[in-house]
């Protein structure tokens, strides 16, 4: 039988054991465990409905809201969070996140992170989508300040650049 | 264009890029402070109630509970436009108004013991719209408010009254009435909520960090419901405002005040919900015109009633007709005005200060009715435009009741230059008529202009700090939410001192280490903080090179400097580094200021297409073109991304779909969360193209002014011309949903 006492869950490739009661919750949600128990303030949370998108992480390859998921949910998961993106030795950025930078692809950006782990997650299953895949990848992504059309040309570049889908 | 300056003009990332798409950026929520406290509102489930009891006992004595606080433990201190909001009242005016405050341990804790709190209400008639609420026997809101109706303010352009309106109706060949109404109470929704940590560093002086815009603007107005204290305000990066986080004041006050009480720092961080509905909503208008024309085109009198409804409280209503009213000059050369104003408070969330101010609104209800005069005479909207777009040495009256006599440039080319490339002439097949027709679907095209003068308003102090490193630091007490403004500023002072890019930030935002700034709004950056920073990086390079000139025994206009040092203009081999000139231990301190100039403006002129289903009633929005005016634009990417921001805070899209919803036998808004709340999502966007008109603008070295703001403004008035055009219909009530074409088509009653 599994502990039911503890979840344990990998985030950007360090383990982290958190125990019911203690350290988390039964109601906290993913997006608060990351932010509030392992620091990683770079998930926003906005909505905290699963209707905006800012709190986007990576599960297991695939974009997720994680407002939407309990923590108690999440034993063995491995998450991916926007401080993933950088290479852990070097601090490099991922070629998504310096295109983001080249084309100002954000205004406020709140909603950046959410952005870049929806396409993240997109590119690692498809490096070569078409421009509606990847509008359609974002439709639940809600950016106010309207930074979609640099988003668009910051992701397109990189798809062109060739340097994707390693 | 073209351009000999080594940064102005040019693409540059945004010197908080790299934080940005990293998650490094630190947001209000993301600040973490010892033993702090989180905050919590109760609010009202009614529209309208006087508070007979309210029992804290049992929230109080739950573990984990450090203050609670209701009307009668906090200050009575007020805020708005008059001033006439209370942090917390004994009664409640909307649904969702501020009842108590809990801080706790945590979040849920708090949440609990907000639940715990027992009201008993006195429930009162409520209203939610103007005529009601002006209507004898209907419960006031506000017992200085007879009748609901929020007194004129002196200072303030509060009517247009101008010429003889009976002349200019005699000289008309056409005279027309109609009503406007642009009353759809939208949310400008910034992704971020509202959001304040604060806490007292000493008895009298409160430290608050604020999601904002504004710090200045923040601190003072703020002020009356810290009691005065001093405060320093810290602003964190901002996740959106749209104007709206200028009005951060009552959340400022709820966590002065629970930080007071538990003598901890205490997060205020709303809900989407309390966001939604609690916070600043656009004001909502409604106007009943009659303008008189001429076949030419020329407008010869203007006269109306503008009813503003600004919900159970007014933020700034008075100052946005103030600052509408001129806008409205600026765009209709007309020597005879008579418009009057009226601003009523009914049982709505308090409308607040939104981008667009006062200007949007109006510009959304009146401009409709014009078109309705363009096409008695026959006129091409684009032409009417032109014709009757301010020119310089043209008078207006402004937002405080002074007359101003524009000193800028011709925008006309801009509305040209728009039209030849969104293919106006081609497309414009005259009024009521689609610009073509297949089958159901029917395509229109329309145009809308903005234009602003607050591009010059307040005052801005700067100052530019040149450190013996060849560094500059830029003083300025601005926070970035995302017009890039930071980033420019830092562009200026580095094109004056020739520094590479990377030597030249800006200081910390706040208020203690910063001199006086008042606010990032109006488009106002990069005129008058932009003066300010210019005359303070000029003071700090003239004394860097009479420093030099002393150690190099030339005359400091023998002198020049770049990249950190000085040389000899004739003879550039002759330089020494900065620190030779300033010695390691001296600091530069370059002074600027710069004084409110309400005699330029900006200019947007929005053309769009759309398409209509006539079976289903949908509005498509197919393509969008900004053609600006702004002088020599300082950072083209930064300045796409405002212009995009047509689509966003509440702006053309209150015309297709977007709108705050309120059920009249409750009082509640039924649409409080981001699925029922409509937003334009990434796959349903519009071809957009913008364009810049850089004639130079008087304004200052760089010949420059701000635009960002205003580009939600001129899309509602446009899209209803173009589904007019469309249809064949005109619908004089925003936004155009299925239902209301199908109507208006005689599809369905």
């Amino acid at each position: 039988m599994p502990d039911k006492t503890k979840i344990n869950l990998e985030v950007n490739g360090k383990q982290y054991e958190l125990i019911i009661g203690k350290d988390i919750t039964a109601s906290d949600t993913l997006a608060e465990t990351l932010r509030n128990n392992l620091g990683l303030l770079g998930t926003k949370i906005s909505c905290d409905r699963g209707a905006c998108g800012a709190c986007t992480v990576i599960i297991n390859g695939e974009a997720v809201l994680s407002c939407t998921m309990l923590t108690v949910e999440c034993d063995g998961i491995r998450v991916t969070t926007i401080e993933g993106l950088e290479d852990p030795k070097t601090g490099a950025l991922d070629p998504l996140q310096q295109s983001f930078i080249d084309h100002t692809a954000f205004q406020c950006g709140f909603c950046t992170p959410g952005i870049i782990m929806t396409v993240k997650a997109l590119l690692n299953e498809n490096p070569k989508p078409t421009e509606d895949q990847i509008k359609l990848a974002l439709s639940g992504n809600f950016c106010r300040c309207i930074a979609h059309y640099e988003v668009l040309k910051a992701v397109t570049a990189v798809i062109e650049g060739g340097n994707y889908g390693k | 264009m073209a351009n000999n300056y080594r940064y102005i003009g040019k693409d540059t990332p945004r010197k908080d890029a790299r934080n940005i798409v990293t998650g490094r950026a630190q947001y209000v929520d993301d600040v973490r402070l010892p033993h702090m406290l989180i905050g919590r509102v109760l609010r009202s489930p009614l529209p309208h109630a006087n508070i007979k009891t309210i029992d804290v006992s049992k929230a109080a004595a739950l573990p984990g509970v450090h203050a609670v606080l209701t009307y009668k433990d906090v200050t009575d201190a007020t805020w708005g436009i008059p001033t006439h909001m209370k942090l917390l009242d004994k009664k409640v005016r909307f649904v969702g108004d501020a009842v108590a405050l809990v801080a706790a341990d945590t979040a849920q804790i708090a949440d609990e013991a907000v639940e715990l709190i027992k009201v008993e209400y006195e429930p009162l008639q409520a209203c939610y719209n103007v005529e009601e609420a002006m209507q004898p026997g209907q419960p006031q809101l506000y017992d200085q408010y007879p009748e609901n109706v929020i007194p004129q303010i002196s200072k303030l352009l509060q009517n247009v009254i101008k010429g003889d309106v009976d002349q200019g109706f005699a000289e008309a060949d056409e005279i027309i009435e109609g009503t406007g109404c642009y009353e759809c109470f939208p949310n400008p929704l910034p992704p971020e909520p509202p959001g304040v940590v604060a806490y007292w560093e000493r008895p009298d002086k409160l430290v608050a960090y604020v999601a904002c815009q504004s710090l200045g603007l923040n601190k003072y107005l703020a002020q009356p419901f810290f009691r005065m204290a001093d405060a320093r305000f810290i602003a964190t990066q901002c996740g959106g405002s749209y104007g709206t986080k200028n009005a951060n004041m009552t959340p400022v006050g709820f966590a002065a005040e629970l930080s007071k009480a538990a003598r901890r720092p205490v997060k205020i961080y709303y809900t989407k919900e309390e966001h939604f509905a609690a916070y600043s909503i656009r004001l909502s208008c409604r106007i009943n015109a009659r303008v008189g024309i001429k076949k030419d085109g020329t407008v010869t009198a203007v006269a109306g009633d503008w009813l503003v409804n600004t919900g159970s409280g007014s933020e700034a209503a008075p100052h946005e007709i103030a600052v509408g009213s001129g806008e409205l000059q600026l765009a209709l050369r007309c020597p005879n005005w008579n418009l009057r104003t009226k601003v009523v408070l009914t049982n709505r969330a308090p409308t607040g200060i939104v981008r667009g101010y006062g200007g949007q609104e109006l510009k959304s209800s009146i401009l409709p009715i014009m078109g309705m005069a363009m096409e008695k005479v026959g006129v091409d909207p684009v032409d009417f435009f032109k014709k009757n777009f301010v020119r310089a040495g043209d008078e207006y009256f402004w937002r405080n009741g002074k007359k101003y006599v524009y000193r800028g440039v011709d925008f006309s080319p801009a509305i040209d230059n728009g039209a030849a490339k969104f293919g106006w002439n081609e497309k414009w097949k005259g009024w009521g008529k689609p610009t073509s027709v297949d089958g159901n679907k029917r395509r229109g095209v329309g145009v809308g202009i903005h234009s602003n003068a607050d591009v010059g308003e307040d005052d801005s102090e700067a100052w530019v700090k040149l450190t013996p490193d060849g560094r500059a630091l830029v003083c300025v007490a601005i926070a970035e939410s995302g017009q890039g403004q930071r980033s420019s500023l830092c562009k200026m002072v580095a094109e004056i001192l020739q520094l590479p890019l990377e030597h030249v930030n800006m200081s910390f935002p706040d208020t203690d280490g910063n001199p006086h700034e008042f606010a990032l709004v109006g488009s106002r950056g990069t005129f008058t903080i932009g003066s300010a920073v210019i005359q303070a990086a000029e003071d700090a390079r003239r004394q860097l090179l009479e420093m030099a000139s002393r150690v190099l025994k030339l005359t400091p206009e023998e002198l020049d400097t770049e990249d950190g040092w000085v040389f000899e203009i004739r003879n550039p081999k002759n330089r020494i580094p900065w620190r030779k000139a300033t010695g390691l231990t001296t600091t530069l301190l370059g002074k600027g200021r710069f004084d409110e100039d309400f005699t330029l403006c900006n200019f947007l002129c929005q053309f769009v297409e759309v398409e209509v289903d006539t079976a289903t009633g949908v509005v498509k929005l197919l393509n969008v073109l900004n053609s600006a005016g702004c002088g020599t634009v300082i950072s083209p990417n930064y300045l796409n991304g405002q212009l995009h921001g047509a689509l966003g805070a509440a702006g053309l899209d209150t015309a297709i779909f977007e709108g705050g919803m309120l059920d009249p036998t409750t009082g509640r808004m039924v649409n409080c969360n981001m699925i029922d709340y409509k937003w334009r999502p990434f796959n349903d966007l519009p071809h957009f193209d913008n364009m810049f008109m850089e004639t130079p603008i008087p304004s200052h070295r760089f010949h420059a002014v701000g635009v960002g703001e205003i580009s939600t403004s001129p899309g509602p008035g446009a899209v209803l011309m173009a589904v007019y055009n469309a249809i064949g219909v005109r619908i004089m009530d925003y936004p155009f949903t299925p239902d209301k074409v199908l109507e208006a088509l005689g599809k369905i009653k």
